[in-house]
């Protein structure tokens, strides 16, 4: 996709269907005096599953958390689905979003955290119907029957009535995937989500996000997963220093990367 | 390494010759516990105070046991005890009213409104509630006249401040606006005690601010701004006795104003400590059924029923060694 391209994204819904799911363009983000993400280009098209691979402190999480407008971009712009994510244009002029329209913006998105943040007073079944009730309105009913098919999915069904701290890090992350699921994004980011799992927990974790892949689910995933990233992922961008290095297929940027700092990161993990 | 020898004696427990590398074969059961014969002493001290403090409570006639006993159950002592639980009840709602406001506020974006009610936490938790009471009563004599309109403008509704300001508004006014600065200190903590990630996943979800505030936020809070506030209501309930002064007929003031006309003034005393013990502890117990409501889901057991805690049920998966029942490994 082109910068022609992403300007036509932005024409109202006319060309909905071609436009990629996310689109951000020269993204800039600074905490203080330290520029996180120093222009940050990067594209994810309808289905697509995209990995972004890098060093900690190399920017990935802040710009998985821009998307959704957790942060605040400084400079560029992030488009999701042809709408620009926290802002709003009026001829020349950009204006900030109110809260209110930025939290409608991201009912469509759906975010799986590092430490699951899953809410300790309510039950699984509470956690997965509070937004589906609450947010869109949907009746108990209803929200409950989708839950439920939601647990089933994650295999978690039969824990539906149990408080979040009765249950494993690997039990807990896949129902914080079922309460993401339960608003029915079309995107969905994941930030490191297994990094704060125990190592046989993992792969529970990792299966269930195969699976979604295979269903067509737009995904952007941030994950020192390297398997994952060779087996599920249609394109790894490997970040370093707030710049995106590199970007192809898997095996173009795993097998043979052509950045010497890709090269650095990816021999650790031999 | 396995020793071969037999068990070595208590008389020569080292004494055994063993091979190098090698240990004496012991069973550490039925070893005689250490003693504590200090602990005993202060028992033994204690027991004697004890037994002063019985007699004396029996035989000084001073206590005047059956004026106490004529008094407790007295009506006059009732209306005290009433005022006494309204001016509290009433003080604490606007203290957690007030306090939840002057806490978002503290905690807004906005310079001047967190700054302003930093400003109120100060200015009321740094002056003696006793000045603050006297103050609010004595105000007509720096306001004569209180009028409700427009600033500056035409007023609507306009009176004396001494027959707007009664010694019951007074009081209320006293302790509910100290209230409120103390529990806006706690209010805060507890909202600022909830990990922020929580605010990111409901935020994640599309929840807005006032939803993520009512459904998130303050349940998980309540763990934390639930026991200060029970202490806050016991506080405030003895902190009443302070508006004696403004001549409310509280508990205190209802048997002070008894024993100045009946000299009577120890066993009236004694009924006024009885009746906030009473109180107290009712609140005690109210506070512990609250908290263990708000505790649901903070720890890996289920929590505990209204009624196995009222009856003193122990909890069936509580970590006791009796407590290996198939309830407990179910959870699991």
């Amino acid at each position: 996709m082109t910068v022609q391209d992403t300007q036509a994204a932005t024409a109202p819904e006319a060309a909905a269907a071609e436009v990629p799911m996310v689109v951000a363009q020269r993204v800039r983000k600074r905490f203080g005096q330290l520029e996180v993400l120093r222009g940050i280009d990067l594209e994810v098209g309808r289905g697509e599953v995209v990995v972004l691979l890098g060093p900690s402190g190399s920017g990935k999480s802040t710009f998985l958390r821009c998307i959704n407008h957790l942060e605040q971009i400084d400079a560029g712009s992030i488009h999701v689905e042809g709408r620009l994510i926290g802002f709003r244009r009026s001829g020349e002029r950009v204006h900030h979003l109110r809260p209110r329209e930025v939290t409608r913006q991201r009912r469509d998105i759906g975010m799986v955290f590092q430490h699951f943040n899953l809410f300790p007073h309510q039950t699984v079944l509470e956690n997965v119907i509070e937004a589906p009730v609450g947010v869109l309105g949907l009746s108990k009913a209803e929200a409950r029957k989708t839950a439920m098919e939601l647990l089933t999915r994650v295999g978690l069904a039969e824990k539906a009535a149990s408080y979040p701290r009765q249950l494993s890090g690997g039990q807990q992350q896949r129902v914080a995937i079922a309460r993401a699921l339960a608003m029915r994004p079309k995107l969905m980011l994941f930030d490191e989500p297994t990094s704060a799992l125990d190592p046989e927990l993992v792969g529970e974790v990792l299966a269930t996000m195969r699976d979604l892949a295979r269903d067509g689910l737009t995904m952007l995933v941030v994950t020192h997963e390297i398997g994952f990233a060779k087996e599920v992922a249609d394109r790894v961008v490997f970040m370093d220093d707030g710049q995106v290095l590199e970007t192809g297929t898997p095996q173009e940027v795993l097998d043979s990367p052509a950045n010497p700092r890709t090269r650095a990161f990816l021999s650790r993990f031999l | 390494m396995a020793t071969t020898q037999p068990p070595a004696t208590r008389d020569d427990p080292g004494k055994a010759e063993l091979p190098p590398g090698a240990v004496p074969v012991v069973d550490v059961a039925g070893a005689s516990p250490v003693r504590h014969p200090l602990r005993w002493l202060a028992v033994l001290l204690l027991a004697v105070l004890g037994a002063q403090l019985v007699h004396f409570l029996v035989t000084n006639p001073h206590f005047e046991w059956g004026t106490v006993g004529a008094y407790f159950g007295a009506q006059v002592i009732g209306q005290g005890i009433v005022t006494t639980v309204e001016l509290t009840a009433i003080a604490m709602l606007i203290g957690i009213a007030g306090g939840v406001l002057v806490a978002v506020g503290r905690m807004s974006e906005n310079r001047v409104l967190s700054t302003v009610c930093g400003a109120y936490v100060w200015f009321f938790r740094g002056i003696p509630v006793l000045v603050q009471l006297v103050f609010w009563y004595n105000l007509s004599a720096l306001l004569p006249r209180i009028s409700f309109g427009v600033p500056f403008g035409p007023e609507f509704i306009s009176g004396h401040t001494n027959t707007l300001i009664t010694p019951w508004l007074a009081a209320i006014l006293g302790l509910g606006l100290n209230e409120a600065a103390y529990m806006a200190e706690i209010v805060r903590g507890g909202l600022l005690g909830v990990d922020q990630g929580q605010t990111e996943a409901a935020a994640a979800l599309g929840m807005g601010r006032a939803r993520i505030l009512r459904r998130v936020i303050l349940p998980q809070a309540m763990r934390f701004i639930i026991p200060p506030t029970g202490s806050q209501v016991i506080n405030m309930l003895k902190a009443t006795s302070l508006v004696s002064v403004l001549a409310l007929a509280d508990l205190l003031y209802t048997v002070q104003s008894i024993y100045n006309r009946t000299f009577e003034t120890i066993p009236l005393l004694i009924v006024a400590c009885l009746w906030y013990l009473v109180m107290t502890s009712v609140l005690y117990v109210g506070q512990s059924f609250i908290e263990r409501y708000y505790a649901r889901g903070a720890t890996r057991h289920a929590p505990q029923g209204f009624w196995n805690f009222a009856l003193f049920r122990r909890r069936p998966d509580a970590p006791s060694p009796a407590a290996d029942s198939p309830l407990a490994k179910e959870e699991t």
